[in-house]
């Protein structure tokens, strides 16, 4: 399996895009910006699609709609940090569903720019944006983007621990004088870089999966913050490699596919342990018995902000 | 039809518009599918489900590529996969003690799923989906008498349901706790919006397509929710809105050489800045008022909606 090159292309970038995914998107799942990830995502296909029609590289417009949409969001501060209820979500998904249209609908109109000065094949270069092709990658490539993805995620858990205390306690967090709104500002741009290096190896459309599914299932099997993180990452990493093998073993399924379904089948089966060990203590406290060892389903905010 | 342009005489505009089968046919498919995306866009952005919204607009992707591979018409597996996400979403949003977080993620999970299906189908179907950039953003000149009529009896159907449910399904959206204990079925009647959803979005794509849906299902609804606070205002609104949006759009499409979903999305993020914008100014005047006379002014853009009484089931 190793032997051939695109293969080891595909493992080198593929690591590294599914770890930056798997770390912010435990932070993403944290701070129900799940939506904005997505919106992200789909923005990076506008941008490649300007910068195709304008005749510079794609990567740079990729990174660009990105980073610009994902601070702009966090800079209007309708990425929010309030994750328990609607109430501050509500405007806040609003929002994001106009603004991202809005950019979508731009990339209709550089699709008709890019499609009538170079023929027919821009609905092929939509798909191509769209999906991605992680078989595709030149050794450069591959190279660039693990080297992307790793600085996005080394940036990540360095403001781990502040972003962390935004995400549980924003009010006191603001009243210790943590910058909230430089924070979130930060992290939605550091989201942006993850999604355009993640559209290039699994597809603008795909990296929602790997986003979600594993620090899902991280967020469901621990409640302990940076236990949560190295498993999303772990998973994350884990799906891509399960995905790679799998559609080696069985070339008709393409990569992307297995990859996504893996990630999502990790959140299902977290899901089913999580009901499964939730409703044992609960029996037994019927019987009369101690339940200790309930985990907690929410992040333990004491124990990570003391200190 | 020889390059129409645009003149400053807008009847005679007009006019050479209507003269074109196809463009009626477009304006009122427009118009329907308008007004059903307002009223059901206006109960989603109320119940903050925006993201439901997008992911059941998704799901066009697997059902239409999924319905070629076993060769029956795009609607069927349109409709298929969006009943079956309908559900799906409805169930992982139902419980009452599920956080937002996990809310929103788990509506991710089903949206990428449904996404890894859908590449999954192309690439079992070998051929090159030839209407893929069709079904993302929509075309709008090859509407049937035929179409409008499917359209029409959907929008009617589905307005009627809501009819119904409406009184109901407003007390679950504004406090469904307070629904829950009065004997209101929240997480049925949660399904079944998801379930009316499906079909404005399915219908809604059919003119902006897929990616594009939002112009017309949360836009309009946004923009009124900005403007004001009173519900039976603000639904009005919302449609006098996305019926703007629509001919507006259309007319302009015809007159130049992008298509349509550019201009219907980018002048219902117009409208949405301007009232935002407007919202913005009034309220500064008004607080600079304030300090200088004193009465108070109720807060803009917060819905006040008192629960309806007489829904004790």
């Amino acid at each position: 399996m190793l032997s051939q090159e695109f293969m080891r292309n595909a493992l080198l970038a593929g690591t590294f895009v599914a770890l930056a995914c798997g770390v912010s998107g435990w932070f993403v799942v944290l701070r129900a910006q799940v939506f904005a990830g997505d919106a992200l995502s789909h923005v990076a296909f506008p941008g490649a699609l300007a910068a195709a029609a304008a005749g510079i590289d794609e990567r740079v417009g990729l990174f660009a709609a990105t980073v610009l949409v994902g601070s702009g969001i966090g800079l209007l501060g309708l990425g929010g940090g309030r994750t328990r209820r609607s109430g501050g979500s509500a405007a806040q998904d609003t929002a994001i569903g106009i603004v991202f249209t809005f950019v979508l609908g731009l990339g209709v109109f550089f699709l008709t720019l890019f499609g009538t000065s170079a023929g027919g094949g821009a609905g092929i270069q939509a798909a191509h944006t769209l999906f991605g092709s992680i078989y595709g990658l030149g050794g450069g490539e591959a190279r660039m983007a693990a080297a992307v993805a790793l600085a996005a995620t080394v940036g990540t858990l360095a403001i781990a621990r502040p972003l962390l205390f935004v995400s549980l306690a924003a009010d006191v967090a603001a009243a210790r004088g943590v910058p909230a709104r430089a924070l979130s500002i930060g992290f939605l741009a550091l989201l942006g870089v993850v999604a355009a290096g993640a559209t290039q190896a699994v597809g603008a459309l795909l990296l929602l999966g790997l986003l979600t599914g594993p620090a899902a299932a991280a967020h469901r099997l621990t409640g302990r913050p940076y236990v949560g993180i190295a498993l999303a990452g772990a998973l994350a990493v884990g799906a891509m490699w399960g995905g790679l093998a799998l559609s080696d073993a069985v070339p008709r399924l393409p990569p992307s596919t297995v990859i996504v379904a893996l990630a999502v089948g990790m959140y299902a089966t977290a899901a089913l342990v999580d009901m499964w060990t939730r409703r044992r203590p609960r029996r037994s406290k019927a019987r009369g018995e101690t339940m200790s060892s309930t985990p907690s389903p929410s992040v333990d905010a004491t124990t990570t902000i003391a200190t | 039809m020889t390059n129409p342009t645009l003149t400053w005489n807008v009847v005679r505009d007009a006019s050479e518009v209507l003269e074109y089968h196809f463009m009626v046919n477009a304006l009122l498919a427009g118009t329907i599918v308008a007004v059903m995306a307002g009223l059901l866009g206006w109960l989603m952005v109320l119940r903050a489900q925006t993201f439901a919204g997008h992911t059941l607009a998704m799901m066009a992707f697997p059902g239409a590529t999924g319905a070629a591979l076993i060769g029956v018409a795009a609607a069927w597996g349109y409709f298929a996969f969006c009943g079956v996400g309908a559900l799906m979403i409805g169930w992982l949003a139902g419980g009452r003690t599920r956080s937002w977080s996990e809310q929103s993620a788990g509506i991710g999970a089903v949206q990428a799923l449904a996404l890894a299906l859908g590449f999954l189908f192309v690439s079992l179907y070998g051929g090159v989906l030839g209407d893929l950039e069709n079904l993302l953003f929509g075309t709008f000149l090859g509407v049937s008498d035929g179409q409008v009529l499917t359209l029409a009896a959907v929008a009617a159907g589905s307005l009627l349901a809501l009819a119904a449910l409406g009184r109901p399904l407003l007390f679950a959206s504004i406090d469904p706790d307070l629904a829950g204990a009065r004997g209101v079925p929240v997480r049925g009647l949660s399904i079944v919006f998801l379930g009316l959803l499906g079909l404005a979005v399915a219908a809604t794509s059919q003119v902006t397509g897929v990616l594009l849906v939002f112009a017309l299902l949360v836009a309009p609804a946004a923009t009124a929710q900005v403007l004001t606070p009173r519900p039976g205002l603000s639904l009005v609104l919302t449609v006098a809105i996305g019926i703007a949006i629509v001919w507006l759009g259309l007319g302009i499409a015809y007159f130049s050489a992008y298509p349509a979903g550019f201009y219907v999305a980018s002048i219902a993020f117009a409208l949405y800045m301007l009232a935002r914008v407007w919202v913005w100014a009034r309220g500064t005047y008004a607080s600079r008022r304030r300090a200088s006379s004193g009465p108070e002014q109720p807060e803009m853009g917060v819905i006040d909606v008192a629960p309806p009484e007489g829904v004790i089931a």
